[in-house]
C-alpha cells in the first residue's frame, strides 16, 4: 500500500493562507464507512470546494452527537467499519487539502495516543479533533500528536470562560473549533446570538483560525456563522443527505451552494 | 497502609483514583462539572447541609437500615452471614442515599430539574421519588428494552410525576440511556442537574456518589462491632454494576483488615473481562472489542447491564485492596431462591450476585468454615418477581 502524504498541507498553515486571502474556510464532515463508497464522497466534496475535510471515525457511544451523526456512526459500524479500515482508506485518497480526523477518546486510548497518532500520520491525516478530550485531559495527547506532526484541534463552547478559551487556543493548533450552541451536533434553522458572541470572544483571544460548527444546515446558516468566524464545519447536513440515499454528486451540490454563499461574504482582511 | 489512605482520599482536582477516573466530557460540560465539584465541596464541608441530609435519610428514607444475622443460612453454610439491609430503605434499594444527597445539592445550587438514567428502574424510581419530595421536575432516560422489561417501574416513575424517555439508539439499554442523558444535560446544564446513579461519570461524580453511599459502610461497621466478637467481619462482599453500593460499603471497611470482594455479573464483568478504556466521562475498565468499540453487557439483572465499572473499583482491583469475581445467571437465580427460603428475604437479582458468591465460597479457602461475612443486600427483589417467575417456569 502506498501512503499518500505529499500534497496535503499542514492544517493551520492552509487555513491561515485562506484567511489571508479573504476566503472563508469550508470543512464538510463525513463519517468513515457510512456508505460503501464513502471515500468517493470525500473526493466529491473536495472537488466541490471544501478547504479541508473532517472524517469521523465511528464510535459505538458518541455522546456529543445528535441523532443524524449517531445514526451515521451506527450504520458505519454495522457495515464493519473500523479505525484500521478507515485509516487505510484515507491513506489511499489523493487529495491536496488537509484531512482532519474526529473521534472519541476511547478509540485513541485503546491503541495508546502514540500509536494512534502514528497511524494518523501514516494515513496522511493533518489534524485530530478529540471531541470528548477536554483541555484538562488533552496534554499527553497533544504531545503525542505533535511528535507525529499532527495538529490537535480543541473545541470551545458558549459556556467556556475567557481564561479557558486562552488556554485552549494555546494548547490546541490547526484551528479553534467553536461550537455554536450548548447542545449536540445537528442542523439548526438560525444560529443564536451566543454563536456570534463566542466567535468574537475567541477571535479576540487568539490569532489561530476560528471555525464554527454545530448547527450549520446550509448556505444561510453557514453565511451567518462565517460573518463572525474564519469558516464553518458542516456535519449533520451532509450526513442527513447521505443517510437519505443521495449520491456523492447530489451531496456535493450542497457543498457547492455553501461555497458560493461563503465566497459572497466580503470581509476586510482580518484582523 | 498507604494504599488505603489513597483509596479513601479526595481524588483531587483531576478526579483520579490511581490511573482511573478523570473528566472526559465535551468542552460544553466542563463548566457544569467544575461548578458541581465546587458546590459539592462546599456542601460536604457544611455541617448544616450534612445534618439536613442525615435527618432526611432518617425520617424519610428509613436509615439506619439494620444488619440482619442470617441465622439459618449461616447454620447451613458454616459461616456467619450478616446482611446489610438496603432493601429496607425507602424505594427498596440503596439508590435513595445518593439521590437524596444529589437532589439536596441540586436544590442548594438553584437547579429546578433532575435528569437521570436508569437500567432496572431503581435509580429512576428513587430520583422520581425525591423529585416529588423536593418539588423538582424529573426526566428519566431509559433504554427502550428496559422500558419493556421493567414496565412496573416505569409506571411507578410516572405515578410519581416523572417523565420517562425511552431511548431507542444502540442496544437500547443502560449505556444508551446514559449517553442520551448526557446529551440532554449539555443543553440544560444551567437549570438541570444530572443525577448520575452510580460511582461513574466525570469527576466529581464517582467521588461524590461514593461519599453519599458511604453511609452504608459506616453504619454497617458500627453494627458489626455490636454483632461480631471480632468487631469486624472477615470478608465484606457486595455486587458491582457501576458499583455504588459496593463503593459505599467498602468505604466503611477499607481501613480495616476485612477482605473486600466485589461480585460482577458474568456477562457484564468489566473488571473480570474488560480492559482500560474511556466511556461516559471517565477512564476505567470497560468491555470493548479489538477496535475499542464498547460491547453490550448481558445480565439477567438490568441493574448490572453496564459495560463499565466505577473508576475507584478499577483502582481497588489494580492495587489489590479488593478482589473482583463474577457470578453467572444460574447461580444468581439459585441464590435468590435460597435466600428467600432460608431467611424470608427476597433480594434483588443484583444483590443476589453477592449472595451467590457467598454460597459458592463458603467452606473454601475464600470463605473458610467459621469465618464471618457481611453481604450488602443492595435492594429488594419485588421488581424482579415477574421476570424470575418466567425464568423458573
Amino acid at each position: 500500500m502506498t501512503t499518500v502524504t505529499v500534497g496535503r498541507p499542514p492544517l493551520e498553515r492552509h487555513l491561515r493562507d485562506h484567511r489571508d486571502q479573504g476566503r472563508k474556510a469550508l470543512v464538510p464532515y463525513v463519517t468513515a464507512g457510512v456508505v460503501p463508497g464513502w471515500t468517493g464522497l470525500v473526493e466529491a466534496l473536495a472537488a466541490a470546494g471544501a478547504d479541508a475535510i473532517e472524517i469521523g471515525l465511528p464510535f459505538s457511544d458518541p455522546m456529543l452527537e445528535g441523532t443524524t451523526i449517531q445514526e451515521a456512526s451506527q450504520r458505519a459500524l454495522e457495515q464493519g467499519m473500523t479505525t484500521e479500515r478507515a485509516l487505510a482508506a484515507v491513506a489511499e485518497l489523493d487529495l491536496d487539502i488537509p484531512l482532519v480526523v474526529m473521534t472519541y477518546s476511547n478509540l485513541i486510548r485503546h491503541r495508546g495516543a502514540g500509536v494512534f497518532c502514528e497511524r494518523l500520520a501514516g494515513a496522511g491525516v493533518s489534524g485530530l479533533i478529540p471531541v470528548d478530550t477536554p483541555l484538562d485531559e488533552a496534554s499527553p495527547l497533544v504531545a503525542a500528536a505533535r511528535s507525529q506532526g499532527i495538529e490537535t484541534v480543541l473545541i470551545v463552547a458558549p459556556s467556556t470562560p475567557p481564561d479557558r478559551i486562552d488556554a485552549i487556543a494555546r494548547l490546541g493548533s490547526g484551528f479553534v473549533y467553536a461550537s455554536t450552541v450548548m447542545g449536540t451536533t445537528g442542523e439548526r434553522i438560525v444560529l443564536g446570538d451566543q454563536a456570534a458572541d463566542l466567535a468574537t470572544r475567541v477571535r479576540a483571544a487568539t490569532d489561530r483560525p476560528v471555525l464554527m460548527g454545530f448547527g450549520i444546515s446550509g448556505p444561510e446558516t453557514a453565511a451567518q456563522a462565517a460573518r463572525h468566524a474564519d469558516g464553518v464545519i458542516m456535519g449533520a447536513a451532509v450526513m442527513r443527505r447521505v443517510l437519505a440515499g443521495e449520491n456523492a454528486d447530489e451531496v456535493a451540490g450542497l457543498v457547492r451552494e455553501v461555497r458560493t454563499a461563503l465566497d459572497a461574504i466580503v470581509e476586510p482582511h482580518w484582523p | 497502609m498507604t494504599q488505603t489512605a489513597s483509596v479513601l482520599a479526595d481524588p483531587g482536582a483531576d478526579g483520579r483514583f490511581g490511573a482511573f477516573g478523570g473528566r472526559y466530557v465535551p468542552e460544553a460540560l466542563i463548566p457544569a462539572c467544575r461548578t458541581l465539584e465546587r458546590e459539592f465541596r462546599s456542601a460536604w464541608s457544611d455541617s448544616a447541609f450534612r445534618e439536613h441530609l442525615t435527618r432526611t435519610l432518617a425520617v424519610y428514607a428509613g436509615r439506619p437500615t439494620p444488619v440482619t444475622p442470617a441465622a439459618r443460612l449461616s447454620a447451613e453454610l458454616g459461616v456467619t452471614v450478616l446482611l446489610k439491609r438496603e432493601d429496607l430503605a425507602h424505594t427498596g434499594s440503596h439508590k435513595i442515599n445518593n439521590v437524596l444527597g444529589q437532589a439536596l445539592l441540586a436544590q442548594r445550587m438553584g437547579r429546578t430539574t433532575l435528569l437521570a438514567e436508569t437500567g432496572a428502574g431503581q435509580h429512576g424510581v428513587a430520583t422520581a421519588t425525591v423529585g416529588a419530595l423536593l418539588g423538582l421536575d424529573v426526566t428519566v432516560f431509559m433504554g427502550a428494552k428496559d422500558v419493556e422489561r421493567q414496565a412496573l417501574n416505569v409506571f411507578r416513575m410516572e405515578l410519581l410525576g416523572a417523565k420517562v424517555v425511552p431511548v431507542t439508539a444502540g442496544s437500547q439499554t443502560l449505556a444508551d440511556a446514559t449517553s442520551e442523558a448526557f446529551r440532554h444535560w449539555v443543553g440544560q446544564s444551567d437549570t438541570a442537574h444530572y443525577c448520575i446513579g452510580s460511582v461513574m461519570g466525570p469527576h466529581p461524580y464517582p467521588w461524590m456518589v461514593r461519599e453519599f453511599q458511604r453511609v452504608i459502610g459506616e453504619e454497617a461497621r458500627g453494627q458489626c462491632a455490636q454483632l461480631l466478637p471480632a468487631g469486624i467481619p472477615d470478608v465484606v462482599v457486595a455486587c458491582v454494576g457501576g458499583g455504588s453500593n459496593a463503593a459505599g460499603t467498602f468505604a466503611g471497611f477499607v481501613g480495616t483488615s476485612a477482605r473486600l470482594v466485589g461480585v460482577e455479573a458474568a456477562g457484564g464483568a468489566a473488571i473480570g473481562n474488560g480492559s482500560p478504556g474511556i466511556l461516559h466521562g471517565f477512564e476505567s475498565y470497560l468491555l470493548q472489542d479489538d477496535d475499542g468499540q464498547v460491547l453490550e453487557a448481558h445480565s439477567l439483572s438490568a441493574g448490572l447491564d453496564y459495560p463499565g465499572v466505577g473508576p475507584e473499583h478499577a483502582h481497588l482491583a489494580d492495587s489489590g485492596r479488593a478482589t473482583y469475581v463474577s457470578a453467572d445467571d444460574d447461580e444468581v437465580l439459585a441464590a435468590m431462591v435460597k435466600l428467600a427460603r432460608t431467611e424470608g428475604i427476597l433480594g434483588a437479582l443484583e444483590s443476589c450476585h453477592a449472595v451467590a458468591w457467598v454460597l459458592r465460597a463458603a467452606g473454601t479457602d475464600e470463605l473458610p468454615t467459621g469465618s464471618t461475612v457481611l453481604v450488602t443486600l443492595s435492594g429488594r427483589g419485588d421488581k424482579d418477581a415477574a421476570q424470575v417467575r418466567e425464568l423458573l417456569a
